[in-house]
């Protein structure tokens, strides 16, 4: 332990804590920008300086490491001055033109300006800007970049992508997308962790709400709306609403009042994509030499477009099921709009989703299986369907619970945990043991594959057929590192569940954001409690699921149900990784 | 009245002074990768502030040109901006009055041809071509690529052992190098900026001095893969050491009778002691390596049996072979090469130059060594003769220095014309023809001029020839290897474009380089020979740099390791550099500016710990 003084407190630490760490512990918070905690820790922005006694020059605080007798002064003239001219620095090339910004109201460099009393710049203004094309579904705004470098670092020791760099030497400094590339030509996988890490506005994702405004005043569309399951667990979290106020019924009414026609649950076809992929799980494991090992799930589009951008020899290993997103939209435009009467040309379905790659998902040219049309619509983020609360008025604060629709509005416990890390995998395995067996498991007895672990294994007998080796993985950087183990053959598994985001759709990067913050946990912690109280914990058991196949699916896997619940991989095009030959 | 009054340099002038010679250091220890364009720019208005501005091109063109030049950075210029910036920089040459303008201009008009892409990349696609691929410039400047950093803050650590291994990692010559490398990792060290470089040769020299035994990493386990190093030197070795490491069964063919290559045939024992290779060879061999000396791969063993017999072949065979300058009576007896005679040295054959008059042709580091070896065998004159000037040779100023403190002659301006030979055939004297220095080459460099002045008579006794050295291919040209300009020609990767499983590197590729370019060769040849034999095995140390402390730098004195003196040394081939105390390493590495953290390092890495 080291003992220091900071701001005339005493405080004891273990060896190798940070002044700023140090200094939290008695209370006083110094200001950061730039610093993200073991992700970046590059000391740019120079925000967090303090006086270190004995020191000629100012210290980061998020970096300069204590040592016994150490005195500090986190608050003296000469760093409250050094700090403000910083900022007045970073700020005289920012676009701050706060009120026409996304992030206004949740941006550091606009908490930092109001905490420092910064009410004139003495500074010219010198904003740089490049262009960048708004049909991206990641839009980068130069104007408002601050060069904290905490979307190179995120994508690079996170998600091992390597898809933002460093741009330029000098003053000319700053962040693009590697290689010289456009975003477009890259193999991005559009996970959106830039965007969630971003401090400010200067990384979003595109904004369809417009479009889905335009929908909802259109008289002669009947419009959808899915909500998947991470949505539920964040949805209102920059509302005002507490943790208990925060229920997946207020989320419905909330909706309601946004003027849906149909408000629905991606949980509905995540227990629908259990049916397919679990079945076909079950096929390909009775038919071992018939199919490439392990199988991967499918629902993920961040990891598929990184399946087929970096190992693309293993596109075969995808589960052909679609993901529960599209999975919805194809039963919504088939057998809910027959059901209807409705002409699938003129309903709009709209998904809700804690992801940007979904975005892409729903714009691939072959997710039109139901009628032509795509499938899916529009997909607006957990960001974006805060905003449209607030643009109309909604307070969902004293909003009366509702239910979802029906009949695509049901969902199971083993749907709804779709969210976190390792819930598609313990959701199937339950159905698959049902399929072999005929009898349910313990819902709770595939828990090894639940928690935050970037990856986990585990191996299950199921009676009749055999021992299942399983892995979860999520965070692009732990797939990476799976891929290479099973490409290498250092591991083998049977069955592979990968989410993009680190902790699953839960940390997702269309989630809200908490500058500072993870989440995943958190949220995923509400989604095992749902899973937890549900009436109905195994998706084979959800009734309207039984009745969709009774009545226009037939069984899984068989044509119907192969037409529209699943999709060819291979029949789109991904920017290939550019170290790949 | 007064008429005159005396000049004193005024308070501000004394500051502007000190802030020239600082700007001199920052530009010499300007970071590789550096937009060139963007320095084109901040130079042009460094010059621009010189000017008086008398003169119409010089006071606006100048402005006119860091205007269209800041265009082209920001993106706002077109390929028609170009054509202004030449045709305005071209009339500021020829129009403006002094070298201020005209300077200035020339070197805009430079940088648009020295390096147009970067221009074009500018307008066209709106950034930059470069970028800093590392952000340790000792690092980057380094070919082998050594943990420069790292080492230092080990020695400052007081962890010798631990520095030594760190070395190793990427260069198995840490003793060589120690003694005998050019140190191109000093040239933009960011110390400068503060006073001057780090002396990191001199900080890696305490280390292999003090260190002690220090053990290599255990091998991987044993592929059944053979490798056959042809050329026993510094590039042969490193490919061998670090295969061996990697589990590939290696063996190294030496022409010579001693493994070392240019390290023992080349350079005398004064600058690296006999028993210093001796120990670092032994060092290198005891990973596993088979080496057999004497022979001659080609004569004595068919270069198509080894490659029948081996799974892939290196080829380092360094440039042995020394350079004529065709001059009339070079072949006259009591002629000699620098490679003959050095190379005899290495054999601990010492030739007796006891009262000759020695004559050394050639202003490189080999003409040093020749000479300095002349006048510690015994010669009563060494006289140095080369057709530039002193401050034109290739050798180190301090070797020169180094030679000259050691009674060495220099005879510049002297183009040798024919060699004098006695009625039996030998050499008495060297004919020069007297030189005036002319007007700079493409490379700015002087050329010299014929003086108007008669040949001179320089007597000697003993000629030798220190002008370069070429490399033996004429036995691999006839086995189908392809040569360009009396090198081996190779790719990147050091893998030759005819060969399947033959790689080549160092001197024989490059012409006449430096140790630590070859032990860089070396370490590529052994990479892509491993992915060449199916594996991936990575190179790694489990030694734990440590982190370093926000302390106060202030300017320091840098630590220059001292000479024995020059009246005592020049009797005998020991060391000339003394050691540097403990006292002195603690200083020297706590000047470390530790780049490999502070800056660009803890945001891209500071460091490659395997590869």
């Amino acid at each position: 332990m080291v003992t220091l003084k900071i701001d005339g407190h005493q405080v004891s630490v273990p060896e190798g804590t940070t002044i700023l760490d140090a200094a939290k512990l008695v209370s006083i918070k110094i200001p950061t920008l730039c610093y993200l905690k073991e992700v970046n820790e590059i000391a740019a922005c120079r925000i967090c300086v303090v006086e270190v006694e004995g020191l000629d020059r100012l210290v980061p605080a998020c970096t300069a490491k204590v040592h016994e007798g150490m005195v500090v002064h986190t608050c003296t003239d000469r760093v409250k001055r050094t700090r403000r001219i910083n900022l007045r620095l970073i700020l005289s090339q920012h676009n701050s033109n706060c009120p026409l910004c996304i992030r206004n109201g949740n941006c550091t460099l606009q908490d930092l300006a109001r905490d420092n009393n910064l009410i004139y710049n003495p500074y010219p203004k010198n904003v740089p800007n490049s262009p960048w094309s708004t049909s991206n579904y990641i839009i980068r705004d130069e104007s408002k970049c601050v060069k904290c470098m905490r979307c190179i670092q995120v994508c690079d020791k996170i998600q091992g992508m390597n898809i933002w760099d460093v741009v330029g030497t000098g003053s000319r400094t700053t962040v693009g997308v590697s290689l010289n590339r456009t975003l477009a030509e890259s193999d991005c996988a559009l996970c959106g962790q830039c965007v969630t890490h971003c401090p400010v506005g200067a990384l979003r994702g595109r904004d369809d709400i417009q479009r889905v405004y335009a929908a909802l005043k259109d008289p002669e569309i009947t419009t959808i709306v899915q909500v998947a399951p991470a949505v539920r667990s964040a949805w209102a979290e920059n509302l005002g609403l507490t943790r208990e106020q925060s229920t997946t019924g207020r989320m419905v009414s909330a909706l309601r009042r946004l003027g849906f026609d149909y408000i629905f649950d991606t949980n509905f076809s995540a227990d629908l994509t259990i049916m397919e992929e679990g079945s076909e799980f079950i096929e390909r494991f009775t038919h071992k030499a018939d199919y490439a090992w392990p199988m991967f799930t499918s629902c993920c589009p961040g990891w598929v477009r990184f399946l087929k951008s970096q190992y693309p020899a293993f596109t075969g290993n995808l589960s052909t099921a679609k993901s529960p997103q599209q999975m919805f939209g194809a039963v919504a435009k088939s057998y809910f709009a027959e059901k209807m009467g409705l002409d699938p040309h003129k309903i709009c379905v709209i998904s809700v989703m804690p992801c940007t790659a979904k975005k892409s998902e729903c714009a691939q040219p072959n997710q039109n299986d139901a009628c032509g049309d795509p499938d899916v619509d529009y997909v607006i983020t957990t960001r974006e369907l805060e905003r449209m609360l607030r643009g109309d008025n909604v307070d969902p604060t004293t909003l009366p619970e509702s239910e979802f629709d029906s009949p695509l509005g049901t969902g199971t416990g083993a749907a709804v945990v779709f969210g976190a890390t390792g819930g598609v995998m313990d959701a199937a395995l339950r159905s698959a043991y049902y399929l072999v067996t005929g009898s349910n498991p313990d819902p709770d007895a595939f828990r090894q594959v639940r928690g935050m672990d970037g990856w986990k294994e585990a191996s299950f007998t199921i009676p009749g057929a055999g021992e299942v080796k399983v892995a979860v993985v999520s965070g692009l950087g732990n797939t990476r590192r799976l891929m290479e183990a099973i490409d290498k053959g250092w591991v083998e598994y049977d069955f592979v569940e990968v989410m993009a985001c680190p902790g699953g759709c839960a940390g997702g990067g269309g989630q809200p954001i908490h500058d500072g913050q993870e989440l995943a946990e958190d949220r995923s912690d509400i989604l095992w409690d749902l899973d937890h109280n549900a009436a109905i914990r195994f998706s084979h058991e959800n009734p309207e699921v039984q009745t969709l196949y009774a009545d226009f699916l037939g069984k899984p896997l068989g044509h119907t149900a192969h037409h529209l619940l699943h999709t060819d991989h291979t029949a789109w095009e991904m920017p290939k990784n550019p170290r790949l030959k | 009245m007064s008429r005159l009054l005396i000049r004193t340099p005024s308070q501000a002038q004394a500051v502007v002074d000190n802030l020239y010679g600082n700007m001199e250091r920052r530009i010499a220890a300007s970071p590789p990768g550096l937009c060139p364009v963007d320095m084109a720019l901040n130079f042009l208005n460094l010059c621009h502030a010189q000017s008086c501005g008398k003169c119409t091109p010089c006071r606006i063109g100048l402005g006119q040109l860091s205007i269209l030049l800041r265009q082209v950075l920001d993106g706002e210029a077109t390929m028609t901006t170009l054509d202004v910036i030449r045709d305005t920089a071209k009339a500021i040459v020829d129009s403006t009055d002094c070298a201020i303008g005209t300077n200035a201009a020339r070197l805009v008009l430079d940088g648009l041809e020295g390096f147009k892409d970067d221009y074009i990349s500018h307008i066209r696609d709106k950034h930059c071509l470069g970028s800093l691929q590392n952000p340790v410039p000792c690092v980057a400047l380094c070919p082998a690529g050594v943990d420069i950093p790292g080492y230092i803050a080990l020695i400052a650590a007081g962890r010798l052992d631990d520095a030594v291994k760190l070395i190793r990692k990427d260069n198995p010559w840490p003793i060589a190098c120690a003694y005998i490398c050019e140190h191109p990792c000093e040239a933009r060290c960011r110390r400068t900026m503060m006073d001057a470089p780090m002396n990191i040769r001199g900080l890696k020299k305490y280390a292999v001095d003090n260190a002690g035994f220090v053990p290599n990493p255990p091998c991987a386990e044993k592929t059944g893969k053979k490798v056959a190093v042809v050329g026993g030197g510094p590039g042969g070795l490193s490919a061998a050491y670090y295969l061996t490491l990697m589990g590939h069964d290696v063996t190294v063919f030496e022409r010579h009778k001693k493994l070392g290559g240019m390290l023992r045939y080349g350079i005398p024992a004064y600058r690296f002691p006999r028993e210093k290779i001796d120990e670092e060879i032994a060092n290198i061999l005891s990973v596993g390596i088979t080496a057999h000396t004497g022979v001659d791969i080609g004569k004595d063993i068919p270069f198509d049996e080894l490659m029948a017999k081996y799974d892939a072949l290196y080829i380092a065979i360094g440039a042995q072979t020394d350079k004529k300058t065709g001059m009339p009576g070079e072949d006259s007896g009591n002629v000699m090469s620098a490679v003959e005679m050095l190379g005899k040295i290495g054999d601990d054959e010492m030739p007796d130059f006891a009262g000759k008059n020695v004559v050394v042709i050639g202003g490189g580091n080999v003409a040093m060594d020749v000479c300095r070896s002349s006048v510690r065998l015994g010669a009563k004159k060494v006289s140095c003769v080369y057709r530039r000037r002193q401050v034109d040779m290739t050798a180190l100023p301090e070797e020169v220095e180094g030679a000259l403190a050691e009674g060495v002659e220099l005879l510049t301006l002297q183009a040798p014309v024919r060699i004098e030979a006695d009625a039996s055939g030998n050499a008495v004297a060297l004919w020069t023809q007297p030189q005036v220095i002319g007007p700079m080459d493409n490379a700015y460099r002087p050329r010299p001029m014929k003086a108007d002045q008669s040949e001179t008579r320089i007597e000697a006794d003993l000629i030798v020839l220190a002008i370069g050295q070429g490399v033996e291919t004429h036995g691999f040209e006839q086995m189908g290897i392809e040569v360009s300009h009396g090198s081996i020609t190779t790719h990147a990767d050091s893998r030759l474009p005819s060969g399947d499983g033959i790689f080549a590197g160092g001197d024989c590729v490059t012409g006449p380089a430096t140790a630590i370019r070859a032990i860089a060769a070396g370490k590529v040849a052994a990479a892509n020979i491993d992915e060449y034999l199916g594996f991936h095995h990575e190179i790694t140390t489990d030694v734990e740099v440590p982190k370093p402390a926000f302390n106060n730098r202030p300017p320091h004195g840098r630590v220059n390791l001292q000479e024995r003196e020059a009246g005592e040394r020049k009797h005998d081939f020991s060391c000339i550099e003394c050691e540097m105390s403990h006292q002195e390493a603690q200083i020297e590495s706590t000047r470390c500016l530790r780049c490999d953290y502070f800056g660009y390092g803890n945001f891209k890495g500071g460091r490659n710990e395997k590869w």
